[in-house]
């Protein structure tokens, strides 16, 4: 399955490595990834393939929640689904 | 790879914009429950809901997680109960207990169904039926009742409509603030797949089991509205249009999902606005980001026919099955810009009305004075009735005679429910008129065959 991992907040260093220590942990594969800085804001977006992840998406959503709090950083993983029904007809 | 502004913008629609799916609702057949008392038929009622929807909440909430869109509500709705004690209508309460203990245990916000469909007559069995309302509303938490007085091909049934204003205020009487009259709604052309409350029941026609999706998102359309200020109504009709589609395809990609994980059948996306009492999630400053001063004044209604329409538009392309309501909602106290207009007198009942004519539904969550009689509750709902009936739509009536409260005074309902400025209405006597009973008969253009 593929997910969509969004990291957002203020841009500082070291925000790429702690979320790929992360992802890493927790064996999920990390497809492509773009960065950009939107207004005063810091934007990552990962495109990542959980299927070797023992965990399933809602749990690691919400740990990746709670490291994004560690390390003060809005960090959200989503289905990407939910972006494919949004944007494309 | 994904375009970063497309992620960018869903993210924020969540987080800023108040995306989200409004209900997940699990239509449950209850015809199989029938039996030959009313305690076997509660009991039979309560096993299959609680066993049809066991998995309804953790499987909605799982979802939720998954695509990291918020789904506020988990809902039932069956089969109008009228249909099922039939054979028993004064003991139609035990129904009505079983089933909020059904949605206690499952967890689910609330229940919908307590319903009877008295488009075209009042059996006598609908007749016991109906005055058991009052009572099932104050002894239940999560139960829903509606009654659909009239439809475009039957008319509308005024004996219905005189005993639904009687029906209102008794329930005021009984519950707190009248709180029972805010799960209570009188319908014309009632949906049968519609999933929002207080109106939601489980039609005849539908499957044995089936989930039905509302979306949302005023805030979402408002805010695409404000990077288009200068915009003509042509190209701001275009903004909405496209808003909605991508917030319904939000809403159709959940329901698919959630069906699919609970084993029944997809019924429909509804399109819809809701708003909620949080700032940011206004059906009414939409309105007013069109360029209106205020929700109420002259233009109102014009604002909010495009929106409806748009609405319709953009959802329609965005899903495979279109049902229930559709189109913007109005309630008075479920709406921060609605609130705030009625506190400021701005908006009044006679526009509300004419803005029903146009929106999805009709006068919605309004408190009105405790000392409202119930032929002037009847004169509202025949009003909104006639409305639905000659235009062919669904028109309802939801409005709370606040026991002891005036003009002025504040109900508070709480949470989604929110608060609402008593509003005045007409002074005029309406006794006469509701009381000649009969039947309004259906327009001439309901004969389509």
């Amino acid at each position: 399955m593929k997910a969509v991992v969004t990291v957002t907040g203020t841009d500082r260093k070291g925000i790429i490595a702690q979320v790929s220590a992360f992802l890493s942990e927790k064996n999920i594969n990390i497809l492509d990834i773009s960065q950009t800085i939107l207004g005063d804001r810091f934007a990552m977006i990962m495109l990542v393939d959980t299927s070797e992840c023992s965990e399933d998406l809602a749990s690691v959503s919400a740990a990746a929640a709670e490291m994004g709090r560690d390390i003060g950083m809005s960090v959200r993983v989503q289905h990407e689904d939910i972006f494919n029904a949004m944007h494309t007809v | 790879m994904f375009n970063s502004t497309d992620v960018i913008e869903t993210i924020d629609m969540i987080e800023k914009e108040h995306l989200d799916v409004r209900t997940v609702t699990m239509g449950i057949s209850l015809l199989p429950c029938v039996r030959e008392s009313a305690e076997k038929t509660a009991e039979a009622v309560y096993g299959r809901v609680c066993k049809c929807a066991e998995k309804l909440v953790p499987t909605v909430e799982q979802v939720s997680r998954e695509y990291g869109i918020p789904i506020v509500n988990k809902r039932v709705s069956v089969t109008p109960v009228s249909l099922i004690t039939a054979a028993f209508p004064e003991k139609s309460a035990l129904v009505a207990l079983a089933l909020d203990r059904a949605a206690d245990a499952l967890g689910v916000d609330f229940l919908g169904g307590y319903s009877a469909l008295v488009h075209k007559a009042t059996a006598d069995y609908e007749r016991a039926f109906l005055k058991t309302i009052p009572e099932a509303l104050a002894s239940t938490k999560k139960l829903c009742a509606s009654v659909n007085v009239g439809s475009t091909r039957s008319g509308v049934n005024m004996d219905a409509v005189k005993l639904v204003g009687e029906l209102v205020k008794e329930t005021a009487r009984l519950t707190p603030e009248g709180i029972g009259c805010a799960k209570f709604v009188a319908f014309c052309n009632a949906a049968e797949d519609n999933p929002f409350m207080a109106g939601a029941f489980h039609g005849v026609g539908e499957a044995d089991c089936t989930i039905n999706v509302g979306v949302s998102g005023p805030g979402v359309v408002q805010h695409a509205l404000s990077f288009a200020p200068e915009a003509d109504l042509t190209e701001a009709a275009e903004i909405i249009k496209r808003t909605a589609f991508k917030i319904t395809r939000a809403g159709q990609l959940v329901a698919k999902e959630a069906a699919r994980r609970l084993g029944v059948p997809f019924g429909v996306v509804d399109l819809s606005l809701a708003p909620t009492p949080a700032r940011g999630d206004s059906v009414a400053h939409i309105l007013e980001e069109l360029g209106l001063e205020t929700v109420g004044g002259h233009g109102t209604t014009a604002a909010l026919a495009m929106l409806n329409d748009a609405v319709k538009k953009g959802g329609v392309m965005a899903s495979s099955r279109v049902g229930g309501l559709s189109g913007a909602f109005i309630p008075v106290s479920e709406d921060i810009g609605m609130i705030e207009a009625a506190e400021r007198g701005a908006i009044t009942f006679d526009k509300l009305e004419a803005m029903t004519c146009v929106c999805s539904v009709g006068l919605d969550m309004i408190a009105i004075p405790g000392d409202t009689p119930a032929s002037t509750i009847s004169a509202i709902l025949a009003d909104e009735a006639a409305i639905g009936m000659v235009n062919g739509k669904t028109t309802a009536v939801r409005v709370i005679p606040a026991p002891g409260k005036k003009v002025g005074d504040t109900v508070n309902f709480g949470g989604l429910l929110g608060r609402a400025p008593v509003m005045p209405v007409h002074t005029g006597s309406a006794e006469k008129f509701i009381s000649r009973g009969g039947i309004l008969p259906a327009p001439i253009h309901s004969f389509k065959n």
